[in-house]
């Protein structure tokens, strides 16, 4: 037995690399450890601290309890943002999805230049939020101005949909290749069985093709639905919240009632832990609900 | 060869340590100056490395992204290394920060000013000191005006000016150019309408009821005169009325063109102007038929010295000793006025190249009477007007009625009244 050992170098080295990882293990997780504690741990305990403070700087601060809180809650504006950052997510996700999917349907058929389409649809991805916002505003404005005889800044409804438009024409190549990736791994003999069971193309659709591309589904939701709640800079350089507010998301109501606020800004730290909790539950349900849908393929 | 490089890399990381903390001299102290214009950046570095090079004390100046200069302040003021210097726009910034505010009554550049109504005071304290003095009106393209048979002296109350600009309109065809400038409601024009415009209700309102601080609540009692000049300026302007919150329109170029005649703007526009000619540049007080007569130009200022507080004790004795050469030296006098075009209320201030700056003083040395900047007093001043400019431009469209301009105007007001003191 000791002989084998010997004369087998790969089990030796590794023997010896379990040693090491066992000896140094924590030494090379310390970069990503202290990165994590500096860059998400510590800013997150800090914030939810704050949020029970008055403060303008972190200098000078006093306990207020749950002011905070009261103040974030009676605030009307931030309910508003609120709804209509539900009402966005909703419309942008099912958008989203829907057009990515067909997309990716398409262009997993083989038809000439897939390549080229797939990465055409790909590139809005790659422009930052707020020079696509500013893009856009100034192409939307264009034509609300010249047919409709209104302006993004004045009506809440071109607003909204000029942000479905923005953010649809930014994220459905993300969600597209992620699709494509989902529909290339289906396995040729289920679409050859279901074939010659003489299933027609939507049964396919509905019964192979879904079912077997369902973690790209409960990915795409994830991603589409986090960034729909999360949106800030597209509508800061599109609508700017304008008229009214009327179009402003809850991001940039927290930013705004942080930053435009000339005495304390704990109530913007309140609404900002209040955000985080919503978007946690929500997006972990969402992860629940399609995570059952999924099939061991 | 593993340990020399295991050793070279334990000595870098050393020196980046120490680097990060010690390496500064203590004894002199040094200059950290938060800038607010971005037009005068290139001027206040050449300055401050004019003062280094005179004196060997460090000057950092670095200026904050336009309209981000609260935000860019709130994030240094908590460093290690905070500016020494930065500024505050007025009794209200006060309240955000009067924690940092060093008491500068005993300072030699508080003893340079010419009066203290450049001062902001609390009680016997002087907590900021104004280093530019500003000025603004309609300014006016002369040679247009003369064009469609008018003379700056003509114009000397609102009904005359209202006469003027509704001439012009009626011969627009004809004449080849506009009233007034395009009265943008995007962000890089709309502070013109929602601040500066938007002052002259305040400012009467303030001086009929005698009020000196911020109130709670206000009536919109010259409201109406508001109305009547945004209606003047938008209904004989260089574009539709419902185009106004187009990020296209720049009216600094509409008027550089010869395409309109008025442009409400002030003193610091004068370099972007300026190729029309100083002899075609004429100035106006915004007349709201409310006191016409003798009425000057708004002239103030939001732009204060503030020293940090918080600071070692060294380097706020540098400040100071940086602020006094600044207002008083031959090299500091001649940038602030030269180079920045700042006509600034110290004892040796420089004349300034700048003839909206002259034709601002000429208003004052007649006797005219100021209209101060009573915005000054606003609360969540970005807030507020955000509400204000977003009523205007559904009214100027034709989708909002004047009830919300007031509304925005007055209730606006006690709401963030209400909010900024809770």
């Amino acid at each position: 037995m000791k002989k084998l050992k010997k004369h087998n170098p790969s089990r030796i080295a590794a023997g010896s690399t379990r040693k090491s990882v066992k000896r140094y293990g924590a030494l090379f997780l310390l970069p990503t450890v202290l990165a994590f504690i500096i860059g998400f741990v510590w800013p997150f305990v800090w914030g939810i601290y704050l949020s029970f403070f008055r403060f303008r700087t972190l200098r000078f601060t006093s306990f207020t309890g749950l002011d905070n809180y009261k103040s974030a809650l009676s605030d009307s504006a931030f309910f508003r943002s609120l709804g209509f950052t539900s009402a966005f997510t909703v419309v942008s996700v099912l958008v989203i999805n829907l057009v990515a999917f067909f997309i990716a349907y398409a262009l997993t058929r083989g038809i000439r230049g897939e390549g080229g389409f797939r990465t055409i649809f790909f590139m809005p991805n790659l422009i930052g939020g707020i020079v696509l916002g500013y893009i856009w505003k100034i192409i939307l404005d264009a034509v609300i101005i010249e047919y409709l005889g209104s302006a993004l800044a004045l009506n809440a409804t071109y607003g909204f949909w000029g942000l479905v438009l923005l953010v649809s024409w930014q994220q459905i190549g993300y969600m597209m290749i992620i699709y494509v990736a989902g529909l290339q791994n289906i396995p040729g003999e289920y679409v050859e069985a279901a074939r010659i069971d003489g299933a027609s193309s939507w049964q396919l659709l509905r019964h192979i093709t879904l079912p077997s591309i369902m973690p790209s589904v409960t990915i795409c939701t994830f991603l589409s639905l986090t960034n729909g709640f999360k949106l800030f800079d597209q509508n800061l350089a599109l609508t700017d919240g304008k008229p009214f507010r009327e179009t402003e998301m809850v991001a940039l109501n927290i930013y705004k009632s942080f930053y435009e606020s000339t005495t304390n800004m704990g109530v913007g730290q309140a609404k900002a832990v209040i955000f985080f909790i919503i978007v946690v539950v929500i997006a972990l349900s969402q992860l629940y609900f399609t995570r059952r849908k999924e099939v061991q393929a | 060869m593993k340990k020399f490089l295991s050793i070279v890399l334990a000595l870098l990381t050393l020196c980046l340590l120490f680097s990060g903390c010690g390496g500064k001299k203590d004894d002199t102290g040094s200059v950290y100056y938060l800038n607010f214009k971005p037009e005068q950046d290139e001027a206040w570095k050449k300055l401050a490395s004019a003062y280094t090079e005179e004196t060997g004390v460090e000057v950092k100046v670095v200026t904050a992204a336009e309209g981000k200069y609260e935000e860019t302040l709130t994030a240094e003021i908590d460093k290690s290394s905070a500016p020494t210097l930065f500024q505050i726009s007025g009794q209200i910034a006060l309240d955000s920060w009067k924690d940092y505010c060093l008491d500068l009554k005993d300072t030699d550049v508080y003893r340079e000013l010419t009066s203290d109504d450049f001062a902001i005071k609390d009680g016997d304290a002087v907590y900021g000191i104004a280093y530019v003095y500003e000025g603004y009106g309609l300014i006016v393209n002369k040679k247009l005006l003369e064009k469609a048979g008018y003379k700056v002296e003509d114009i000397t109350s609102f009904a005359k000016l209202r006469e003027v600009a509704e001439s012009i309109t009626a011969r627009k065809a004809e004449l080849g150019f506009s009233a007034f400038t395009s009265a943008g409601l995007a962000s890089s024009s709309s502070w013109r309408f929602s601040g500066h415009l938007a002052n002259m209700p305040l400012f009467y309102e303030f001086e009929a009821d005698g009020i000196k601080e911020q109130p709670a609540t206000i009536k919109g009692t010259y409201l109406d005169n508001f109305k009547a000049l945004w209606d003047l300026y938008i209904n004989n302007s260089t574009i539709d009325p419902a185009t106004l919150t187009s990020e296209q329109n720049d009216a600094a170029v509409e008027f550089k063109n010869g395409k309109a005649v008025f442009y409400q703007n002030g003193t610091w526009e004068y370099g972007n102007i300026a190729s029309i000619g100083d002899e075609n540049i004429g100035y106006l007080p915004i007349y709201t038929g409310v006191r016409d007569e003798k009425q000057g130009l708004c002239c103030g200022t939001e732009n204060y010295w503030a020293v940090n507080k918080t600071a070692s004790e060294a380097d706020i004795n540098a400040t100071l000793d940086f602020l006094k050469w600044v207002v008083t030296s031959e090299k500091g006098t001649k940038a602030l006025a030269e180079d920045m075009g700042f006509v600034s209320p110290f004892k040796s201030a420089k004349p300034v190249d700048n003839v909206l700056c002259n034709i601002m003083n000429d208003y004052v040395e007649e006797g005219r009477y100021n209209v101060s900047w009573a915005f000054n007093h606003t609360p969540n001043v970005e807030t507020w007007r955000n509400g204000v400019v977003s009523a205007l431009a559904a009214y100027s469209a034709g989708t909002g009625d004047w009830e919300a301009v007031k509304k925005a105007f007055i209730d606006g007001w006690a709401e963030q009244y209400k909010i900024s003191h809770q």
